[in-house]
């Protein structure tokens, strides 16, 4: 069937993963044991690989305030925001939320991906400019599709190509939106978020900003690299996700702009879907609570990314630019990558394998992502695990 | 304001720099499956010639672009020029 022929080439991809065992992508936890453990293969394994930064998904507070709501509330919504979806506890998060970020307005979506396309591809339509990043996220991407807008990108985490192509827009700067992440999810690099400020200040264009994997990693409140840079009242829109630091699922974006609650008339992401159901509404809830109240959870998260980059560093590993809760590994020769998740597997030890053209480069990544629910000796032990690949490399007898 | 000729001169010699020795880029020839571009070379492409040309190339007219002509067609195009 010719409508179908263009899956030939993921079937091929697929099948010579499978030729190594278990598929990387779509790894079945057998049980989830813990925030940092789980049962895969029938092994014990930590985990190293779930974004869950601070370690929330089995906090007892949120454990509990999303079965309350499950008992009190129901099992779903099953309907849209912009119908009978709209919960007190809906409103309720968006009202914390707002606080937690001083801002005026706030918008809870259903998913983060559904924040940031909705967000991207209703602020800009025809006759406006995106001017994105280029590592930006899928979700960023499929925002900028689905707007109209004339979409333009900038070199990765470069201001100085950014400010060019504003330049080069003239008069239509004031129509642009600049979209970068603060943290971003492959390298775990961070943007050079004080001079895009700067520069978008400069020329009049209006800036999106993803926390999606910076909120409750960066700055003293856990708000993300804007507060950390000192530049939070200067990004007119901020957006993120619930599934990371805190814990459950779905999205937001928040801002001083009073449009934005227009926007929920507008953002077909957030009108045509159901809205998150009570108990991820009540377990977020409780998970912002947590990030306001105990700002060690950052202290151990960043602890535990230091302890990993630097040991890995140490070994010989290629790593990423910047310590933090993503450790990404190079691995230029794609089967070496493969060959080496499934040795870190069996060792027991989860972590992230992505492939080209998901990584910003030819090289693969092991991508680790570290959580404050770690204990050192887990963070020893992945490490070890890494180091134990360039010894079985070395007894094999390829250089390292 | 460039002509198609301009144009195409354009894109056949930053081309020319990124190719394999010894290789050359037709008028006709697709980028992807004549010339071996990857992902990676393309972008190295669009950004090569935006800064040659000081202008931004646009994403969304970059998936027309098949071929070394469709290329010089729409630098064409966004500089306002004329076919020669």
């Amino acid at each position: 069937m010719k409508l179908l022929d263009k899956f030939a080439p993921l079937a091929t991809l697929r099948n010579d993963l499978l030729k190594h065992g278990t598929l990387p992508f779509g790894v079945v936890t057998e049980r989830i044991l813990s925030p940092t453990e789980g049962i895969v293969e029938g092994r014990k394994t930590i985990l190293a690989g779930t974004n869950n930064y601070l370690g929330l998904t089995f906090a007892p507070e949120c454990v509990e305030a999303g079965r309350q709501a499950l008992a009190d509330e129901g099992t779903g919504t099953t309907g849209s925001r912009m119908a009978n979806g709209t919960y007190g506890a809906h409103a309720a998060l968006e009202q914390e939320l707002a606080e937690f970020f001083d801002r005026e307005h706030a918008l809870v979506f259903t998913t983060g991906f559904l924040a940031t396309m909705g967000m991207v591809s209703t602020l800009a339509g025809k006759g406006d400019v995106l001017l994105i990043d280029a590592d930006s996220h899928a979700s960023i991407y499929d925002g900028c599709r689905l707007s109209g807008a004339e979409v333009i990108r900038f070199r990765h985490n470069d201001p100085a190509d950014l400010e060019k192509r504003l330049r080069r827009l003239g008069d239509r700067s004031g129509n642009t939106l600049v979209v970068a992440e603060g943290l971003y999810s492959m390298l775990g690099d961070q943007a050079p978020l004080a001079d895009i400020v700067a520069i978008k200040d400069k020329y009049g264009a209006c800036l999106l900003l993803d926390e999606a994997h910076s909120m409750g990693v960066f700055g003293t409140r856990g708000r993300g690299l804007a507060e950390a840079l000192g530049v939070d009242d200067n990004v007119d829109f901020i957006v993120g996700t619930f599934s990371k630091s805190l814990g459950s699922v779905g999205g937001f974006c928040v801002s001083n702009r009073p449009e934005l609650e227009l926007i929920r008339m507008a953002a077909r992401s957030y009108i045509f879907t159901a809205s998150p159901t009570p108990s991820v509404v009540a377990s977020t809830r409780a998970a912002l609570r947590l990030i306001h109240d105990h700002p060690e959870l950052r202290e151990r998260l960043w602890n535990n990314s230091r302890r990993l980059y630097d040991a890995l560093s140490r070994a010989g590993f290629r790593l990423g630019p910047q310590p933090g809760p993503v450790v990404a590994v190079f691995v230029d020769d794609p089967t070496r990558a493969v060959a080496w998740w499934h040795q870190l597997l069996e060792q027991g030890v989860y972590v992230n394998l992505v492939i080209p053209p998901a990584t910003p480069s030819t090289s693969c990544l092991l991508r680790c992502s570290i959580s404050a629910a770690h204990t050192t000796e887990q963070v020893n032990q992945i490490a070890e695990a890494f180091v134990s690949l360039l010894s079985q490399r070395k007894a094999a007898g390829s250089a390292v | 304001m460039a002509t198609y000729d301009e144009c195409l001169k354009i894109v056949r010699d930053v081309l020319g720099d990124q190719l394999e020795p010894g290789k050359t880029a037709g008028e006709k020839d697709a980028l992807v499956a004549d010339l071996g571009m990857g992902s990676l070379q393309m972008l190295e492409l669009v950004v090569e010639i935006e800064d040659l040309l000081d202008i931004s190339l646009p994403l969304n007219q970059l998936p027309e672009v098949q071929t070394v002509e469709d290329f010089a067609r729409m630098l064409e195009s966004l500089s306002g020029g004329s076919s020669a």
